[in-house]
């Protein structure tokens, strides 16, 4: 790929990237929402995160991901739900998906 | 006093929390600089592409694409996956009131899934704010970090499967929306929007699935109604 596309791509990336990030927020104060509107934003984050979340647990290029992953992100999950730190949340799901792959489990 | 120590001790567990989530994304940031090398990207692009456009899932999508030939693939697809950061937006915009109006040009810049989900986490609007400046910051300074690291070290850097890195972050973001799935409307949503993407994840191409999951919202729209009924 030469150097200009390479640059125009990146640009374009970088810009329309920027752009998404702020957009939503110069839009909250131009659209003076209503009241249960308002109320309604925070969960639409909640919904994205969790959404994120779970493909992220589950799959890999359109399909189910192996096994081992959703294990180690469960094993976390479990942790967490018992109000373990999150330092030790995130090192239980990581220690948990590496052992088993060590193990030769997918 | 009372107050000075607890919100300083929940600051330092606000850190602590913060380097761990950060450390795993240096090590991602390694793996992003060294895949992108060994795909035959050259280094300046690499370190561009990590400080500006600051988003991992695109950037290691972009470097995909860029390998195959396909410039268009690249953006098209880079965008489309971070469409979310325009929902993201507007829903922590509060987080930016009252900033100038530089600081909140760069506070933009470091909107990325988790210092929005840190962000959520936080029950008062300060504490929401100081959460998504110090996540967005630490963030970047160890992705970038990492991206440098990655393009030096290149392919002696093994695969963070290998370490369970992959496991770690979704694991990360349902802990940080813990708070919020402990509320029944919270529940609701997260769980629809979660099984509406994970459904559509076989048929649409990336990025939009998680958008889809804002349709998760009709599950707490009845809610506010129900709620100022049995009110009156």
């Amino acid at each position: 790929m030469s150097t200009t596309v390479l640059v125009i791509v990146i640009a374009a990336l970088a810009v329309g990237t920027y752009g998404l990030r702020l957009a939503g927020v110069v839009l909250v104060d131009r659209l003076r929402l209503s009241e249960p509107v308002a109320r309604l934003l925070p969960l639409a984050a909640v919904a994205l995160l969790a959404a994120l979340a779970a493909t992220a647990a589950l799959t890999e290029g359109g399909d189910f991901v192996g096994v081992a992953r959703p294990v180690g992100v469960l094993a976390g999950v479990v942790a967490a739900w018992r109000r373990a730190p999150f330092v030790a949340v995130v090192l239980i799901a990581a220690a948990t998906a590496a052992l088993l792959r060590l193990l030769g489990v997918p | 006093m009372g107050t000075f120590w607890r919100t300083h001790g929940a600051d330092r567990k606000l850190v602590r929390d913060v380097a761990a989530i950060a450390a795993a994304s240096a090590v991602i940031g390694v793996s992003f600089g060294a895949i992108a090398s060994a795909a035959g990207v050259p280094a300046w692009a690499i370190v561009t592409m990590s400080l500006a456009v600051f988003a991992g899932g695109a950037q290691f999508m972009a470097v995909g694409m860029i390998a195959v030939g396909s410039p268009v693939a690249a953006i098209a697809g880079g965008l489309l996956l971070n469409a979310r950061h325009l929902p993201f937006g507007l829903s922590i915009a509060d987080v930016f009131r009252g900033e100038g109006r530089l600081r909140r040009l760069a506070g933009v810049h470091l909107m990325v899934d988790e210092s929005v989900a840190f962000s959520l986490a936080q029950a008062d609007p300060r504490r929401r704010e100081a959460a998504y400046w110090l996540t967005g910051a630490s963030l970047f300074v160890a992705w970038n970090t990492g991206t440098v690291l990655g393009v030096l070290l290149g392919a002696a850097v093994g695969d963070p499967m290998r370490y369970g890195l992959d496991a770690a972050f979704p694991a990360a973001l349902i802990a940080l929306l813990l708070p919020r799935l402990r509320e029944p409307i919270g529940l609701r949503v997260g769980l629809l929007g979660a099984a509406v993407a994970v459904a559509a994840t076989f048929v649409l191409p990336p990025g939009l699935p998680v958008l889809l999951a804002l349709v998760a919202l009709v599950a707490a729209w009845r809610a506010p109604v129900r709620a100022r009924r049995s009110a009156s």
